[in-house]
């Protein structure tokens, strides 16, 4: 157990979040779900004006993405916590923000990757150039992660409590915004024929800053929760 | 002359010393609202572009200012009560977290009420204001985390982090809301006169002053009933004459 | 210049008062927040005290 090189490990927590999540299927589903009906219900309350909703698209997307990544965060750590396995990671000789890690990966897998390979069949509902369909899924195979990986401190710190859920997204969304700007930003771009170059690669900035930063405070953020 | 800092750091002598300072800022504040408004409303001159809506400034900027000062005086303390594990730093920053965000309140309604007559929108999207609005919605989060969690050490080093991780993500912020404010060639606002009055300048450095010492005034009488509440339990709490008449 | 004309701040008084009064509305309330919290927790503090004496 102790031989186990940092890839394996992170390929374990991850191998085992994924294996979890397939025997509750119906958890990656909703979350889906919850996404293509935000995205399907704008055109409904904003009217079906082909130009309006090419413009309002990339913000859309991205918005329901957001809330959408917001859902599931109550879960990343609950199941662990609640049975225990938590508290075993805490005390394991293997680094906490390794482990963090593959969790966050496993999340996004679940949460994230999802949302991305729907997108484009939603930017569709919305007449989107192909270009620009492929400028967004670039921006959210950037973004999503970071949403994770934010989302990951948020869900540590509010493990357990009453109204965990909401009181998540009252902390991580407005720490999210700038992955929103350069998200959208990245797409509009694309749609007025400007170089998207930009603002991809603050957003891959964004994303190696959390990578950096993220697992070991969400590890400092479980330790607190769970004293 | 070597002053013992740790002693004060003792809830219990801070306790004293803040309750003797509160007059010492309140009283002080008010007076320097009542000169600071007194120079922005009858000795600074009307600005020849905005008229007499720029007097808004006197409280706008200080305001804006100091919500954003105490978010940073606020993660300070909370990561000195992190990293240090002292009490007194952790009920500091939660006894300035309310006052931040009522600064940041006014800061936004004065804006909004000086938006309406200068660019015709009650609300703009210009990056300060945006900016501002988010400041505020951190100083809900801090609050939001702090009051959901019963044990108050793990309330104190919950938020703490949160405070720290907002903290270093407000340049980040700031500088999005900027970029995305540009690109959308939103309106920015901006004082037009191009050099400010000096009375105005002073009128607004007086209330600025104000403000800090209103903002210390209330953060040192708001740690005493957390102090109190905190230290319930103990010998000289019971001790107080304010707990045995 | 007579105080009519001073409040009216040349059509633009709703939101130089309107500004001014919600700040003092704030500083008043906050003010009276933080003694109303210093009230209660000496009430409940002298409450558990005489719930210990009972004891």
């Amino acid at each position: 157990m102790n031989k186990l090189s940092l890839f394996g490990l992170l390929r374990l927590v991850i191998s085992r979040d994924l294996m979890l999540a397939m025997r509750r299927r119906a958890d990656v589903l909703t979350t889906l779900i919850f996404f293509v009906m935000v995205v399907s219900l704008f055109p409904l309350g904003v009217g079906p004006e082909l130009g309006m909703l090419r413009k309002m698209a990339p913000g859309v997307v991205w918005v329901a993405a957001l809330l959408a990544s917001m859902l599931s965060l109550g879960r990343m750590f609950s199941a662990d916590y609640l049975d225990g396995t938590l508290e075993q990671m805490l005390l394991a000789p293997q680094s906490l923000s390794v482990l963090v890690l593959g969790k966050i990966l496993a999340h996004w897998m679940l949460s994230g990757l999802p949302l991305v390979l729907m997108a484009p069949v939603l930017g569709l509902q919305f007449d989107m150039s192909v270009q620009s369909l492929w400028v967004l899924i670039a921006s959210l195979l950037l973004g999503t992660p970071v949403l994770s990986m934010i989302g990951a401190v948020g869900a540590a710190l509010t493990l357990g409590l009453r109204g965990g859920g909401v009181l998540v997204s009252l902390l991580v969304l407005p720490l999210c915004i700038p992955v929103l700007i350069f998200g959208t930003g990245a797409v509009e771009a694309a749609a007025s024929g400007m170089s998207v170059a930009s603002h991809l690669s603050l957003l891959g900035a964004l994303l190696v800053l959390a990578l950096v930063f993220t697992p070991w405070v969400t590890a400092q953020a479980l330790r607190i929760s769970m004293e | 002359m070597a002053i013992n800092w740790f002693k004060y750091s003792a809830p219990s002598t801070f306790y004293g010393l803040a309750g003797k300072l509160v007059p010492w800022f309140a009283w002080p504040s008010a007076i320097l609202f009542v000169i600071g408004l007194y120079i922005g409303f009858f000795v600074a001159p009307t600005d020849a572009v905005q008229g007499e809506a720029y007097r808004i400034i006197f409280i706008h900027v200080p305001a804006s200012i100091m919500s954003m000062f105490l978010y940073l005086i606020m993660a300070a303390y909370a990561a000195l009560g992190l990293i240090f594990n002292t009490r007194l730093s952790s009920m500091m920053a939660s006894a300035l977290a309310p006052t931040g965000a009522l600064f940041a309140f006014i800061s936004l309604w004065t804006g909004a009420l000086w938006g309406k007559p200068m660019w015709g929108a009650w609300w703009v999207w210009d990056a300060r204001l945006t900016s501002e609005l988010i400041l505020l919605f951190l100083y809900f989060g801090f609050i939001a985390l702090h009051a959901s969690i019963d044990d108050p050490r793990r309330a104190d080093r919950a938020s703490a982090l949160l405070a720290i991780l907002g903290s270093v993500n407000v340049p980040i912020i700031y500088f999005s809301v900027k970029w995305w404010n540009t690109l959308h060639q939103g309106s920015t606002v901006k004082f037009t006169g191009t050099s400010m009055h000096v009375a105005m300048q002073q009128a607004m450095f007086i209330t600025l002053v104000a403000c800090w010492m209103y903002a210390i005034a209330m953060t040192l009488a708001r740690v005493r009933s957390i102090i109190l509440e905190r230290e319930r339990n103990t010998q000289w709490v019971a001790e107080l004459p304010e707990v045995r008449s | 210049m007579n105080w009519g004309e001073f409040f009216a701040m040349k059509g633009y008084g709703f939101y130089v008062w309107g500004s001014y009064g919600v700040a003092l509305l704030i500083f008043v309330i906050e003010i009276a927040l933080v003694r109303h919290k210093r009230i209660i927790t000496l009430q409940q503090l002298r409450l558990l005290r005489d719930a210990e004496k009972e004891e």
